[in-house]
């Protein structure tokens, strides 16, 4: 799926990265836990988080993620907006609530990242 | 790349999150210029980005070390701090002593130290209560 489809899906508005829609999301997570991002998700994730701050754009910057989304019509601060822009993360905002969110991007096929679940999806190389 | 590696020093300060995750980014760049793996290059950045956050939070000041070598990155990770009184209890996923301001900031889940764990090759984990604790990690290419 791409990251233009999850907008539209979404009703998305961009807050940065306009120019990085045509990536593709090959699988999402859905949290406010940091820790739990960065120790189960997998490379070109999409993050769907109701959490603004800075570690955010950190824990997508380690990660690897693909783009963030902000719940609940969440935005961020200038400064992690720059900073996300800087780091060619793109940072969309939906006034979806988490649960309904994660669910019409599942119902259409974007899948988690859990290894049982989804074996062909996402899955460390090596 | 260089045989006899490439060593990168990053100071820590207690509380400093606006500054957390510099030093790991700083790693992580380094190591796409060498042109490591970038599945290799994402178990890294997880791991010392986990231990960068974990002297910020727990610690009062700290120093992380990556060294790069051809075919492995070895990272230390040294705080002066309190120390961990059960070593085994602070492994278990789950478990933190992080406070409610820290929770809120989406951390202290207690899956720092399991995580770091899991994307390692080599762990290891000293900690001297009222004194500080050090990790080694090494991460082979």
């Amino acid at each position: 799926m791409k990251l233009a489809q999850v907008r539209i899906m979404l009703n998305a508005e961009v807050l940065c990265g306009m120019e990085w829609l045509d990536r593709d999301v090959k699988s999402a997570c859905g949290s406010d836990l940091m820790s739990d991002v960065l120790a189960f998700t997998k490379e070109q994730a999409l993050l769907l988080t109701g959490l603004t701050n800075i570690q955010v754009i950190r824990t997508a910057e380690m990660s690897d993620l693909v783009a963030i989304i902000f719940v609940r019509g969440k935005r961020p601060g200038p400064d992690v907006i720059e900073m996300a822009q800087k780091m060619q993360i793109p940072l969309l905002t939906t006034e979806r609530q988490m649960y309904e969110a994660c669910g019409l991007l599942y119902k259409d096929g974007l899948a988690g990242c859990s290894l049982k679940e989804e074996p062909s999806c996402c899955r460390n190389k090596g | 790349m260089p045989e006899q590696g490439i060593e990168l020093e990053f100071t820590l300060e207690s509380a400093d999150f606006n500054g957390a995750g510099e030093a790991s980014s700083k790693i992580k760049r380094t190591l796409q210029q060498l042109g490591v793996r970038p599945d290799i290059i994402r178990r890294i950045a997880i791991s010392a980005y986990e231990a960068e956050m974990n002297v910020i939070i727990h610690a009062y000041r700290g120093v992380m070390k990556a060294e790069i070598y051809s075919d492995r990155t070895e990272l230390v990770v040294d705080d002066e701090g309190p120390g961990i009184s059960d070593v085994g209890l602070a492994m278990q996923a789950g478990y933190s002593t992080a406070p409610d301001h820290i929770r809120e900031m989406g951390f202290g889940a207690g899956m720092g130290l399991p995580n770091m764990v899991r994307c390692t090759d080599k762990f290891d984990i000293k900690s001297i209560k009222g004194v500080g604790t050090k990790l080694s990690m090494i991460i082979y290419h």
